[in-house]
């Protein structure tokens, strides 16, 4: 009892630092917000297989430039490889995905986010975002851009750091300011919470939804949790057996107010949908 | 994990050791030399079996005052210096090309393990016909004895890099030489100083053999020689100093690791 007492108002303060880092960093980078760099996205007929198990059967999907859409579903539903195909990493079996007007590499505008950081561990937290800058990574500038990507994410404090010094949700900070630093035209996250603490997770939530405020950019978001797919994305996609089942507009004003009754609702919905197919197949 | 890896980490999680860049790693070694004397000085052990440290040690002051010493000293290290290049930098390339490439490692690896489980000593009586007993049958073994550590080693560390790594490399439009650079070749080096502190192992014990069995210089051929002479102080001396290169080989290794490793959690200070 005693020890709940004494550490809630640790928690809470240091969930305020963390939202005051992101605030502060979003004022900082507000210059850089040009939502006309965002590409549209259009998928037609979309499959993948791996030998015999056919993952995507079929996909058709047109994302406007600049929003932002999550993919939920049950794991082994496909979501991942749709995420992997979209960002170039693997090639479709059949179908066609274009990036705008063109269908073209996506390495050039689509960068990733993964679960894991992906951080190389024996360079510093400067290095690791100038990664990200692609093919500008030895221009004069690089260090500025890295640095500034930094601020963006609020960790320019700890730019001389090695990885293996910094806290999960840091890790993954970093891996998100070497995602923006090119200031990508398609951003695409897979699962990139997943592995988290809920705190972390929300302040990092909150991160995201401001960094895609900020620069405008078309972002997918892969994730098996309903309830940040309702908190984050202008649409969620439920993707069963490898087809898209569900299309769905979340229509609510930002910034969203997490655990307010419409977002609670729609995550219900979309709940149900999801174990309502389970549901048959215990019954059958 | 390299086996390294997985040492320095259980050392760093579980039982605390005193910092090795003290006098404390002395205390042993001071101790047995202590006992030693004791036991020689009270009789207990008899000169003929073991003479005392301070028989040794005057053994090795009359040795360096002639000279003779210095030059057997530094004839081994330059054989062994010279066999671990032409040896390690061998292996380095092999475990490079074969960890890189698919063909290169289907082409050799085979035939190399095939060779690695003969003996390398074995090949003495085969290297003495060959080359006699001049320099190049000592650097010969060496140089093969040192090839396999840093072969295996350097082969494992680039196969065993964090694939996900290599992926995030590719995406961010690495080219394949940055790739090496910045990714695969840091990925692998904590396993090739494994590969490293082995060989240097190997590169002593391989030479002192070569020396003591067919050579006309060098530490190993001091020791044989002393012991034609009944010399028993000179031949423990010998011995002694094999101990003591061998601390020095290792701690230039560990030197080195802890430069390069900077950013590894095992070598950061604690």
């Amino acid at each position: 009892m005693n020890q709940a007492l004494r550490f809630a108002p640790v928690d809470a303060k240091a969930l305020d630092a963390a939202s005051d880092l992101i605030r502060d960093a979003g004022a900082a980078r507000q210059e850089a917000r040009d939502p006309s760099r965002a590409l549209s996205l259009t998928i037609r007929g979309l499959r993948k297989s791996f030998g015999d198990n056919e993952v995507l059967r079929g996909i058709d999907l047109h994302i406007p430039a600049g929003q932002s859409v999550a993919i939920v579903g049950k794991s082994g539903c496909g979501k991942s490889t749709l995420l992997r195909l979209i960002a170039g990493l693997d090639e479709p079996t059949a179908g066609t995905i274009e990036f705008g007007d063109h269908e073209g590499n996506p390495s050039d505008h689509v960068r990733v986010m993964f679960q894991e950081p992906r951080l190389l561990p024996w360079a510093r937290v400067l290095s690791n975002v100038e990664v990200g800058l692609g093919r500008d990574r030895n221009s004069p500038d690089a260090k500025i851009r890295a640095d500034n990507a930094l601020k963006e994410v609020g960790l320019d404090e700890k730019r001389d750091q090695w990885p293996a010094v910094l806290s999960g949700g840091q890790k993954q900070r970093v891996a998100l300011a070497r995602a923006l630093v090119s200031h990508p035209r398609v951003l695409a996250f897979d699962e990139p919470l997943g592995a988290l603490d809920a705190l972390t997770r929300i302040s990092m939530q909150r991160l995201l939804e401001r960094v895609w405020h900020d620069q405008g950019f078309t972002a997918i978001l892969v994730t098996h949790d309903v309830s940040e797919a309702v908190a984050l994305a202008d649409r969620v996609l439920v993707i069963e057996d490898g087809r898209v089942v569900h299309d769905i507009d979340v229509d609510l004003a930002r910034p969203r107010q997490r655990g307010s009754a419409e977002l609670a609702a729609l995550e219900g919905n979309i709940l149900r949908e999801l174990l309502k197919e389970t549901g048959d197949l215990a019954g059958t | 994990m390299s086996l390294a890896e997985s040492v320095s980490q259980v050392r760093s999680r579980g039982f605390r050791i005193p910092r090795a860049d003290g006098l404390t790693q002395w205390i042993v070694p001071l101790l047995i030399i202590l006992v030693w004397q004791i036991a020689c000085v009270t009789g207990y052990v008899s000169a003929r079996v073991l003479p005392a440290p301070t028989d040794v040690a005057l053994a090795g002051w009359k040795l360096l005052l002639s000279g003779e010493l210095a030059k057997n000293i530094w004839v081994s290290f330059w054989r062994a210096s010279v066999g671990f290049l032409i040896g390690g930098a061998i292996g380095f390339a092999f475990g490079l090309a074969n960890g890189l490439s698919q063909l290169s490692n289907k082409l050799t690896d085979t035939t190399l393990q095939m060779v690695r489980n003969v003996p390398h000593l074995a090949l003495i009586p085969l290297v003495i016909l060959w080359f006699g007993i001049d320099e190049s049958a000592k650097l010969f073994l060496v140089a093969l004895g040192v090839f396999f550590p840093i072969y295996l080693n350097t082969l494992h560390g680039i196969k065993t890099v964090d694939p996900q790594l290599i992926e995030m490399g590719r995406i961010y439009g690495m080219t394949n030489s940055e790739l090496f650079r910045r990714v695969i070749f840091p990925g692998a080096l904590p396993s090739i100083f494994v590969g490293l502190r082995f060989a240097l192992g190997i590169m002593w014990l391989t030479l002192i053999v070569a020396e003591t069995i067919a050579a006309s210089s060098g530490l190993g051929y001091m020791a044989m020689q002393a012991r034609e002479f009944m010399l028993i102080d000179v031949v423990v001396l010998s011995i002694l100093i094999y101990a003591l290169l061998g601390k020095l080989a290792d701690s230039t290794a560990r030197v080195l690791e802890r430069i390069t490793l900077s950013w590894h959690p095992a070598f950061q200070k604690h």
